[in-house]
């Protein structure tokens, strides 16, 4: 499903965010991504949703080598991929069925469909009763639910989650935790950066860890795979 | 998909962009109707100069059946000798409308019009010449061409001189050619002004929605579909300020139709104030309309290829 070849991003002025970073994600694996703060964790998603572009080598995403996606294609790439923000990043004006009917609207999808999906998937986060509520008179855990909900509507076939869980107390992290379970069970590849180590022990995936820029651990080694 | 699938979405994103635009628009009412009422001011200045000078050129129209030649015979010609030259015009076929006034008729207009009836009548002998008047065929429509028959009149030996009264006709088409290009100018640089109004109202919403462009990028929106309410909203605003122009030079007309009825009826003139036709009507409500269009996309085009996730 996503897979990295030896990919490294330098920023302006020589600060290599990531280096020679390899590594396989089969379709419907789910793995964690860990490493502190600055270690390339953000880098490393937004390679992959083409919010930036690595310098050298490369990454294919279902069978697509990002590097030759023109500007123009990226917004098909990002539908292919449901990304959820620590910030959650929901639209404040617009009620929770609005949010979450975004993707669906991109789409151009009549409004029989959309309903019916966004339904859907608010009914699978647990949101249903709340479609006409706007974000701010959510909690936290709730909101990070609607970016959920947003995320699987349009049925991606992968889930990238950018910690997820970090403003949440554990409970709630564990709740959100076990939804991204839910949509893996079902044959979604998911991706999770996190630090919250605890709660990725506990749930025992295969775990991707950078170190300043280097895959130390769950990846295949560069080295080898030249 | 299928074709009708398709021809169905795409309709549907253009439905939910023309109709959202038009609720944001009123979501702000305030804000909205100064823009708008900015942008009518705008193009209502072109709209009604272009009116006023319709009418104008209407006026003069009307004053182009007026080329008429007055033909000053010398003091010494008799009526009888004025007469039989008269007849003898008659027969040129660049001239079809002949009348004589005759020395004691000048005479006599002179005394009615001129307030001086007193002191005329104390005059001994009548100084004034015998007039023909006559209208140059329809043919000979400008000056250039009526020439030669002004030409052929003055050598005449009973002409003291020719006289075309279109001349002055003239002058007023070449101030009213002038009026026309000058709107012309004004209409131009205020559809420039028009462009630079909504393109900035439409760079301020961009702004102010930047976040949420963003997240919709992010979520796999292409830039087409992010300007798309943008343009319909630069749509809006042209269209609605094109009516609201429409109405304001209605306003216009509508004040100024007694006092220009009144003058025109000191004139003895059957003038008649135009508003516009349907078809400039029409005309005002598309170029606003494509100036909004044409705004929006140029400030788009530009700050969407800025706004990038980060």
């Amino acid at each position: 499903m996503l897979q990295f070849d030896h990919a490294s991003k330098r920023y302006p002025g020589n600060i290599d965010a990531l280096n020679r970073v390899s590594f396989h994600l089969a379709k419907g694996e789910m793995a964690f991504l860990t490493g502190h703060s600055g270690a390339g964790k953000s880098t490393l998603l937004k390679l992959i949703a083409l919010i930036e572009r690595c310098t050298r080598g490369q990454i294919l995403l279902d069978g697509h080598n990002l590097n030759k996606v023109p500007n123009r294609k990226i917004p098909f790439v990002r539908r292919k991929i449901g990304m959820i923000f620590q910030d959650h990043r929901l639209l404040h004006d617009r009620t929770v069925f609005d949010n979450v009917a975004l993707p669906l609207i991109i789409e151009g999808l009549n409004y029989r469909d959309t309903a019916r999906r966004v339904r859907a998937a608010l009914d699978k986060v647990g949101l249903l009763n709340k479609e006409n509520s706007l974000p701010i008179t959510l909690s936290g855990g709730e909101q990070q639910r609607v970016g959920i909900a947003r995320a699987v509507v349009n049925r991606p076939p992968m889930i990238l989650a950018d910690e997820p869980t970090g403003n949440l107390d554990p409970e709630l992290s564990q709740e959100i935790m076990a939804l991204f379970e839910q949509f893996n069970q079902v044959g979604v590849s998911v991706l999770i950066a996190t630090h919250d180590l605890e709660l990725v022990n506990k749930m025992g995936y295969r775990r991707l860890v950078l170190e300043q820029g280097h895959l130390t651990q769950g990846g295949e080694s560069s080295h080898v795979a030249i | 998909m299928s074709l009708s699938d398709t021809a169905g979405s795409w309709l549907s994103l253009h439905r939910h962009a023309l109709f959202s635009s038009l609720g944001k628009l009123a979501k702000a009412p305030f804000s909205s109707l100064l823009t708008l009422l900015v942008i009518a001011i705008a193009l209502m200045l072109p709209t009604t100069l272009h009116l006023l000078i319709s009418n104008g050129t209407q006026v003069s129209s009307q004053l182009d059946s007026s080329n008429q030649i007055s033909l000053f015979l010398k003091q010494s010609v008799s009526n009888a000798a004025g007469e039989a030259l008269s007849n003898k015009l008659k027969l040129d076929r660049d001239i079809v409308n002949i009348t004589l006034t005759t020395k004691e008729e000048a005479l006599k207009e002179f005394q009615q019009y001129s307030g001086f009836s007193s002191a005329i009548e104390t005059l001994e002998i009548n100084p004034l010449p015998v007039v023909i008047q006559l209208t140059p065929s329809s043919e000979l429509k400008s000056i250039e061409q009526i020439q030669p028959l002004l030409d052929r009149l003055e050598k005449l030996s009973e002409a003291d001189f020719a006289q075309l009264d279109m001349q002055w006709v003239q002058r007023l088409q070449a101030i009213v050619e002038i009026a026309e290009r000058a709107t012309m100018l004004l209409a131009l640089l205020l559809a420039l002004a028009v462009l630079l109004i909504i393109g900035n109202t439409i760079r301020l919403e961009l702004q102010n929605r930047r976040d949420e462009i963003i997240i919709t990028k992010l979520v796999g929106a292409t830039d087409a579909f992010i300007r798309r309410p943008f343009l319909y909203s630069g749509f809006w605003y042209g269209l609605l300020s094109g009516l609201t122009a429409w109405l304001m030079t209605a306003g216009t007309i509508f004040l100024l139709e007694r006092p220009i009825q009144n003058l025109s009826n000191l004139y003895e003139s059957n003038f008649q104030l135009q508003f516009l036709t349907a078809s400039e009507s029409l005309t005002l409500l598309t170029i606003s309309a494509f100036l909004g269009i044409c705004g929006a996309w140029t400030v788009c085009s530009h700050h969407l290829k800025k706004m990038q996730p980060e």
